[in-house]
């Protein structure tokens, strides 16, 4: 090797490691992997959050594209993530928003819903947190993806941001349509 | 042989020798240091065999702490991702984030009756989630800022 | 009001660092002294400006003014006030805040402490350094902006200071550590200036060299006080983790440290010129893909800061253009910076190479330790995934730090350019006695038992301390009388062994501490009681204490030493209010010889607890090691040849001029 050549060898090591950066960038290797996944969702019957009387079993959530969102009003990133969940649903119109308000203050719930907007089509009250053990939550937020068959395709944990959402959810949005 | 093409032969030298410690450490210390990863699916799938040093991950399954009546410090628990579970035995002190239906690592190595026996127990904890166990914490302080700021208002948008 | 005016501040600021990036070193190809002679008053511009901000931010933190969202995520009107100043630094945008306030700082002394330096040279440097600071000012402005505002829905009480982070080492540490950290920039930019000119002889290593230790000192502290704060905050008791964040601020102190040397080789003796600007280069770029690894989250970590991979693009862009360039110039100008004094083989430049070869050498492979994970990712996919632990490290680590060691002892009796084995052998013979004899006997009397590492450990401190102690009595020896010859020695000298003596403490502590400890974790009832030692330790039980922001457990544990009653230690369980993050607070009873640890574990029913007892024989050695040589590293740049000596351009005493570079360069391809 030359001796001018020899001196680029700081150089291309960083770009080696640039590299490998990058790719760690995108790469969350503390995360960990999901369960549930590819199985049906759990049998199950709630009452819908806005209206007592009313309730909500997985019977409906067949036959579409489900977006199970679990949240709760005490929990700070479920508030963080809920404006962006405003704006997806506003924008996806052929998947189903699905609100399950986990361990909350029903009130509470409602209220927050309608100061803040609701991206949830259907909204049910889990709220001794039963649905959530059935669904392997251990808090909030929890996001699932449901194809039409029922199935839960994903199933994230945290909140979504944009990156999330177009890194995760829209290559399997595109797969599910 | 010139002194300048000894020199650089001798700078040569120094390096090669530096670069044949490096080696020599890196053989030995990738031996030691090394745990590979492993969830309690892959190692119900029978993917660890032999007693090796790993590392699983998972979350400790609800209810499944036992730390009561048992021999000194150890404690007992399952790690769980939802999909299998794997027994596991600790002994020694906790850390502060470990806690029932929240993540956990733990390094140590499979025992022969399945069970995972834990030299080191890592809890984590997340700052884009939160587990319904800070609820209660959560709510002693929203009641205690309520007492104190009577006129709130929110500011609604 | 005030955050506005912080975040002009901050735009201001920004003007005038790309200002200055332009300026000067416009000035320097167009030799206009009127430009060149802007870059001192524009950074001091600068700094007035980051002053400013800072300043704000710290008002509205005082002030728990909550519609500044970084206030409302990092206090509480239940914080103590001490914390709310420093809860400034407490998270990833005020941290770089004060980044960037400590790169204007170190900017702002490079103004106005190189009235002696030729012109061209400082407006080369401060260009450098404001392009820096214009690049992480940018990206805190656009990014990560500690001064966005909540204005529609300011909360009315915020979310507390990490609990961890509520203590006094922590609050520390991190501005110690970031002047080490970014200290490097000044050595970065007179690299890069270097490069620039093509010149860079024995003047070029005098001005930097000064500028170089006070970064190095400042790290030094900065790592042990981050050492101190895992030790008595962590509640493990240890103060080493090898934890990715602990190795990349460990990864520059160690090119510094290798840097200092070379730098001695480059102002004594012209050579290794190139090597010294790669290191420069190298130890600030480590430091700033060291905020990229605790910004970015691209590697998991207790100390890092929440994740954004946004951030960490524009991190990784930014230190793309940074790095990237200062390499590829390297690679381009290198050549010209060539020296090419003669020296032989047990010269002392040669010992100071391989001091260099080894602590590159552990760089490379706590660098490869820490990313090793992600690499392992990147091969074999997401499913394989490896972690590194303590082991690996401490494989590599000790086996080279001792071979540092013992050429520590060699080098210090070398000569430049070349050594006789005969001079070496007589000054040497008695020294490596004396340590083999004691190394081997001490340990045996002390402990009646053979263990090898501990006397190898042993022998090489004594070898280091007689080296350091023989090297002064000989300096000393044919002056008039001893006093006169000690007081002739210069302050540089005495730094350099002083610095050495604290890496025998060190690594006496760091030795004994590993091998003698004494670790137990028990189970407790109140009653109950644990001998350790001399001394005993008896439960008494744990009670319910409020705090300021937080409601403790506190137990009771009574200590006796040969059965007399010694000390009560109350380590705690903190519950913090706003976030029910759970804290374990240990209680310590320092000693010059030994420390008494003690840490609340969880309980584990009928009143009975986990409790964490060590006794830690020499630990605070660690740290007075560390200290000592942190106070070597000022020590010596305190010598009077960096202030008072005039400084003559071009003119070194050995290495040819390097105002003619290509001659210089086809020489070099000649050979």
């Amino acid at each position: 090797m030359s001796n001018r050549a020899k001196l680029f060898i700081p150089a291309a090591f960083f770009a080696v490691m640039l590299g490998l950066l990058l790719y760690g960038l995108f790469h969350d290797p503390s995360k960990v992997p999901s369960a549930l996944i590819s199985r049906p969702m759990p049998v199950f019957t709630r009452p819908n959050l806005f209206k007592d009387s009313a309730t909500v079993s997985n019977e409906q959530l067949k036959g579409g594209i489900f977006l199970v969102n679990v949240w709760a009003t005490w929990c700070p990133p479920c508030h963080a993530e809920h404006p962006y969940l405003v704006e997806i649903s506003e924008r996806e119109k052929d998947v189903t928003f699905v609100g399950i308000n986990y361990k909350d203050d029903a009130q509470a719930a409602r209220d927050f819903l309608q100061e803040r907007g609701n991206p949830f089509k259907i909204s049910l009250s889990d709220l001794d947190g039963t649905l959530g053990i059935d669904l392997g939550v251990a808090g909030a937020p929890e996001t699932f993806l449901i194809d039409a068959a029922g199935t839960i395709r994903y199933k994230h944990i945290g909140a979504i941001d944009n990156r999330v959402w177009e890194e995760k959810f829209v290559p399997l949005l595109a797969q599910l349509r | 042989m010139n002194p300048i093409r000894k020199q650089k032969l001798l700078i040569v030298g120094v390096i090669l020798g530096g670069a044949a410690v490096a080696t020599a450490l890196l053989l030995l210390a990738f031996n030691k240091g090394l745990n590979a990863f492993f969830t309690p699916t892959e190692i119900a799938e029978g993917k660890v065999t032999g007693t090796q040093n790993i590392r699983i991950g998972g979350m400790v399954k609800k209810g499944s702490l036992l730390k009561e009546g048992l021999q000194g410090t150890r404690i007992e628990f399952i790690a769980t991702d939802f999909n299998e579970d794997v027994p596991v035995v600790y002994t020694g002190v906790l850390p502060d984030l470990f806690r029932e239906g929240q993540g956990v690592m733990a390094d140590g190595h499979m025992d022969a009756k399945g069970v995972f026996q834990a030299d080191s127990i890592l809890a984590k904890h997340d700052e884009n989630y939160m587990s319904s166990e800070v609820k209660a914490a959560m709510e002693a302080a929203k009641n205690k800022q309520a007492a104190k700021t009577v006129a709130n208002g929110g500011a609604q948008p | 009001m005030i955050p506005e005016l912080g975040n002009f501040a901050l735009m201001l600021a920004l003007c005038l660092a790309l200002l200055q990036a332009v300026l000067p070193m416009a000035g320097t190809y167009t030799n206009s002294q009127l430009w060149m002679g802007l870059g001192r008053p524009l950074s001091a511009g600068i700094w007035v400006f980051m002053v400013l901000a800072f300043a704000c931010l710290a008002r509205s933190f005082l002030h728990d003014d909550f519609s500044v969202a970084y206030v409302a995520r990092n206090s509480n009107t239940e914080l103590p006030v001490y914390y709310k100043f420093a809860a400034v630094w407490g998270a990833h945008e005020g941290s770089l805040l004060l980044w960037v306030l400590i790169l204007a700082s170190w900017g702002y002394a490079v103004s106005l402490l190189s009235s002696k330096l030729p012109l061209d040279i400082v407006a080369r440097v401060l260009s450098v350094m404001a392009m820096i600071t214009a690049g992480f000012l940018a990206f805190m402005i656009f990014t990560s902006n500690p001064f966005d505002r909540m204005l529609l829905n300011t909360p009315t009480e915020g979310t507390d200071l990490n609990p961890l982070l509520q203590d006094f080492g922590l609050t520390v540490h991190p501005p110690f550590l970031y002047m080490g950290y970014v200290g490097f920039s000044v050595a970065f930019a007179f690299a890069i200036a270097a490069l620039l000119t093509g010149r860079l002889d024995a003047a070029w290593a005098r001005w930097t060299r000064p500028w170089t230790n006070a970064a190095w000192a400042f790290l030094t502290v900065g790592i042990t006080l981050g050492s101190w704060w895992s030790y008595y905050e962590l509640g493990w008791g240890g103060w080493w983790f090898w934890d990715p964040v602990e190795n990349v601020s460990f990864m520059p102190w160690l090119v510094g440290t290798a840097l200092i040397h070379s730098l001695a080789v480059t102002e004594k003796r012209g050579v290794f010129k190139s090597w010294t600007v790669l290191l420069a280069i190298s130890a600030f770029s480590l430091s700033m893909l060291g905020a990229f690894i605790v910004r970015s989250g691209v590697i998991t970590s207790v100390h890092a800061f929440a994740t954004d991979p946004e951030r960490g693009m524009v991190l990784l862009a930014l230190l793309l253009v940074i790095i990237g360039a200062s390499l590829c110039l390297y690679a381009i100008r290198a050549p010209v910076v060539k020296g090419s004094a003669s020296y032989a083989a047990n010269s002392r430049e040669v010992f100071l190479l391989i001091n260099n070869i080894l602590l590159v050498v552990a760089t490379a492979m706590i660098l490869l330790g820490t990313l090793f994970p992600l690499i392992h990712e990147a091969i074999y996919g997401e499913a394989n995934r490896m972690s590194v632990g303590p082991p690996y490290y401490n494989t590599i680590f000790i086996p080279l730090m001792a071979l540092l060691a013992f050429f520590l002892g060699v080098a210090t009796f070398s000569r430049w350019k070349k050594t006789s084995l005969e001079h070496l052998k007589q000054n040497l013979k008695l020294v490596l006695l004396a340590s083999v004899v004691l190394g081997i006997g001490l340990p045996l009397l002390v402990t009646s038992s053979i263990n090898p590492a501990i006397m190898l450990a042993v022998g090489l401190v004594l070898w280091i301390v007689f080296g350091v102690l023989k090297d002064i009595l000989d300096k000393t020896a044919n002056k008039d009388s001893r006093l006169a010859g000690l007081l002739g020695l210069g302050r540089s000298y005495y730094g350099m062994q002083l610095a050495h003596f604290g890496v025998a403490v060190l690594i006496t502590g760091v030795c004994l501490t590993s091998h003698y400890s004494i670790e137990q974790d028990v189970r407790m009832k109140p009653g109950d009681s644990v001998s350790i030692g001399d001394y005993s330790f008896e439960f008494g039980g744990v009670v319910e204490r409020k705090g300021p922001n937080y409601d403790a457990q506190s137990a009771t544990i009574n200590v006796s030493k040969n059965g007399k009653a010694y000390r009560v230690m109350n380590p705690e369980k903190r519950k913090y209010h706003a976030r029910g993050d759970v804290q374990t607070e240990a209680a310590i009873d320092t000693g010059f010889f030994r420390d008494l640890f003690t840490a609340l574990g969880d309980p584990r029913g009928d009143d009975a607890w986990v409790v964490r007892l060590h006794v830690k024989p020499f630990v605070f050695w660690i740290w007075l090691g560390a200290f000592l040589m942190a106070a070597g590293g000022v020590l010596a740049l305190l010598d009077r040849r960096y202030r008072y000596r005039p400084v003559l351009l071009a003119q070194t005493t050995e290495a040819p001029s390097a105002t003619a570079p290509d001659a210089v360069m086809a020489k070099v391809v000649n050979s």
